[in-house]
């Protein structure tokens, strides 16, 4: 399939193929605004010098008496220019400086372009020093359009091709929103395999500029009021979050135990000792709200959503990302309850995925989070688009016993911690136990904060039995199912050491099965 | 999954050639636990690292202890402070267990090549065992230093998707290095599967 519909005359529309005009293989270029999205903090960080230089001078244009306090020194180049006339001079040099940025903006721009053909999506950039990054499209692991607050008044979006690595991705910022949906939905579609004769056919008119940005910002506007992702293929949301569900849940959580426990610390501090220490509470509370702030506004808005290319997650209250997660792709699936959600019974999901993104970027972690509370109905639903093929009475079984089973009904499946060793596992030994399903390897943990871990085996990467010397002495041993980096840890500790030798093997070769059958790579493939 | 043997296969040469070359100047028994509870060999061919693996760790981690004795000598007698001595004295007794027991751990390392996977385990008190699909190798490291290479020994790494994969063999025989390394490939390249 290399390039059917390729580099031939013309727009991309050759017999029968119709994919999107920009992702016909030839190169195109980005959105014209790209240098001023990218560069705006470039050009605050300049001003911001400019000014502090300044400070005093443009103090004694604004503020008259100012100049005259101010002494200023013989050797201020400003007096100079002011005292030799020499403003046209100078004028000149400024605007020297300011065409020749325009004209590298505009050269960057120039060599900045992007190439999608039926196997490659590929990035070229850079006047002097080119870089060219090719990235196959049978291992993208997600594709993310992202909007902050500035593009998306200007009616552009950023488009991240997720690939599997650190610091791995394929970055197109910036693009239109209409382009970038039409490349997110054509890369998805060449991934998938599937033919690109079932495509739709998206024609961009070419309109004015001017009327297109004035629509652009106005389109903007409304996306800020209104909030939704315009989507082409408008999905059906299956899951979102109340706002006051989501704010609830993330007050509800162990750091605001510690923070009371700090304000009472303190207010016994200043009855007992000197009243100066309420002074800390001020910061504190501050430096929480602001943490709760940004976790809220950026979890605000979720939705999550099937498509034809995989699961769609959008969340954002200001800068909006939608993300998109072809089927297969992820690698470990984790099922959690805090002890205070417990109540409500709001439970939440995190997944181990390949982000393209080094561990310490802020944002993976944000990306993990796939469903950030939700009650047993949502969960039911998010792990269906997950890891779609779980039956009814499957999930029946999962909740019954997975999620809220505590090891002491009849009829657990669940190999769990023996009598012998329960003292290892004081309160949950009953329910740390793991299960061995036909697709996945399910571990459960925790009596406070419940969890259930679920490891799909075609993406199981390595099993691993341990022993220590404690283990050993009671005849148990500790399990860990290898995934890729994310905050879902794989392992279950103190089983039965002939129970967990039999899982280890049983695991190994289920794995094997399930990664030989595997086709996700390019999961339309199948249906052609 | 499993082709027909075919020549790269290690099912196939593990008991023919493979063996001769990897099996050289290795240790012949892997050393256990005593108690009942291990976690059992089970059955299939287990190789072992070399002999020459335990000489080389002794220089290096001897010449690590000498160099942290003499750095607290010349400290202790320039400037009189009876204190790098206590600093020293935690080295030595980390490095001095370290030499005692690595002879034992030396022996306890194994690895099997089964049809479709490879079996890694290690460690006495700790016993760790990983069983690492061929399909799921991304790549093969083969690090050997200036002392390794005077004693013609070599270190296997093998990578995965997942970091934690953790299979280091250390102390091969540089000969067997190198052939389970394209034996590595040849049969991952046979069982390639997605991520």
């Amino acid at each position: 399939m290399t390039d059917a519909g390729g580099p031939s005359t013309g727009s991309g529309a050759t017999a029968g193929v119709t994919r999107s005009p920009l992702s016909d293989g030839e190169w195109h270029r980005l959105h014209p605004l790209t240098p001023v999205l990218r560069g705006g903090l470039f050009l605050l960080v300049v001003i911001g010098i400019v000014v502090t230089n300044l400070r005093d001078r443009i103090l004694g244009w604004f503020v008259p008496g100012f100049a005259e306090w101010q002494q200023f020194e013989g050797g201020d180049p400003v007096d100079y220019v002011w005292e030799n006339n020499l403003w046209l001079l100078a004028g000149l040099a400024v605007l020297a400086v300011l065409i020749v940025l325009l004209v590298v903006f505009w050269l960057l721009w120039r060599f900045h372009t992007f190439r999608i053909t039926g196997d490659d999506v590929e990035v070229r950039s850079g006047v002097l020093f080119r870089t060219h990054r090719r990235a196959p499209l049978d291992r993208v692991q997600g594709v993310n359009l992202t909007r902050p607050m500035i593009a998306r008044l200007l009616g552009a979006a950023k488009l991240e091709v997720v690939g599997a690595g650190l610091d791995a991705n394929v970055k197109l910022e910036y693009l239109s929103t209409a382009n970038a949906e039409a490349v997110r939905a054509d890369i998805l579609r060449l991934a998938s395999g599937r033919q690109l004769a079932e495509a739709r056919a998206a024609q961009e008119s070419g309109r004015p500029l001017s009327r297109a940005t004035v629509d652009a910002v106005a389109a903007g506007l409304t996306g800020l009021i209104d909030g939704v992702d315009p989507a082409t293929e408008e999905p059906a949301y299956v899951v979102t979050i109340p706002p006051g569900r989501l704010i609830a849940s993330h007050l509800l959580t162990s750091s605001t135990i510690w923070l009371l426990a700090l304000i009472a610390a303190v207010v016994v501090g200043s009855i007992v000792g000197t009243p100066w220490v309420l002074v800390t509470i001020v910061p504190t509370v501050l430096g929480f709200g602001a943490y709760w702030f940004r976790s809220i506004t950026r979890s605000l808005r979720y939705s999550i959503a099937p498509t034809s290319a995989g699961v769609r997650i959008t969340f954002g209250l200001t800068t909006t990302v939608t993300e998109t997660l072809p089927p297969g792709r992820v690698h470990a699936v984790e099922i959690h309850q805090p002890l205070l959600w417990r109540r409500f019974g709001w439970w939440g999901i995190r997944v181990n995925r390949l982000s393209g993104r080094s561990g310490a970027d802020s944002q993976s972690l944000q990306l993990a989070e796939v469903l950030p509370v939700g009650a047993r109905d949502d969960v039911e639903r998010v792990l269906r688009l997950l890891l779609p093929g779980i039956s009814a009475e499957d999930w029946a079984a999962l909740v019954e016993h997975g999620l809220l089973g505590t090891g002491k009904t009849a009829g657990d499946p669940f190999t769990t911690t023996p009598r012998r060793a329960r003292w290892l596992r004081p309160l949950s030994w009953r329910r740390n136990g793991l299960l061995l399903t036909p697709g996945a390897l399910l571990l459960r943990r925790g009596r406070l904060k419940r969890e259930l871990v679920i490891l799909p085996l075609a993406r199981l990467q390595s099993v691993r039995i341990a022993q220590g010397p404690i283990d050993r002495a009671l005849r148990v041993a500790n399990l860990t199912g290898h995934t890729v980096l994310g905050p879902v840890s794989g392992g279950i500790g103190i089983i039965d050491r002939d129970d967990a030798l039999a899982a280890w093997q049983a695991t190994e070769d289920a794995a094997l099965a399930a990664a030989a059958a595997d086709r996700s790579h390019r999961w339309d493939e199948a249906a052609r | 999954m499993t082709n027909s043997p075919d020549p790269t296969s290690p099912a196939s040469d593990s008991h023919t050639t493979t063996d001769a070359a990897a099996d050289a100047g290795t240790y012949d028994r892997i050393l256990e636990p005593r108690s009942a509870n291990r976690l059992p060999l089970g059955d299939g061919v287990w190789h072992q690292i070399s002999r020459k693996y335990v000489t080389v760790q002794l220089i290096s981690t001897g010449a690590l202890l000498a160099l942290v004795l003499a750095a607290a000598l010349v400290l202790w007698l320039v400037t009189g402070l009876w204190w790098p001595w206590a600093a020293a004295g935690v080295f030595v007794v980390i490095l001095g267990w370290t030499l005692v027991i690595l002879p034992r751990q030396a022996r306890a390392y194994g690895y099997q090549l089964r049809t479709d996977d490879l079996v890694f385990r290690r460690g006495i008190l700790w016993q760790r065992m990983v069983a690492v699909p061929y399909g799921r190798m991304q790549l093969v490291d083969i690090t050997h230093g200036p002392l390794d290479r005077g004693f013609g020994i070599a270190q296997l790494k093998l990578v995965t998707a997942a970091a934690t994969t953790g299979v280091t063999i250390p102390g091969l025989g540089q000969e067997a290095a190198e052939r389970l390394r394209d034996t590595l490939i040849a049969v991952a390249e046979t069982r390639r599967t997605g991520l």
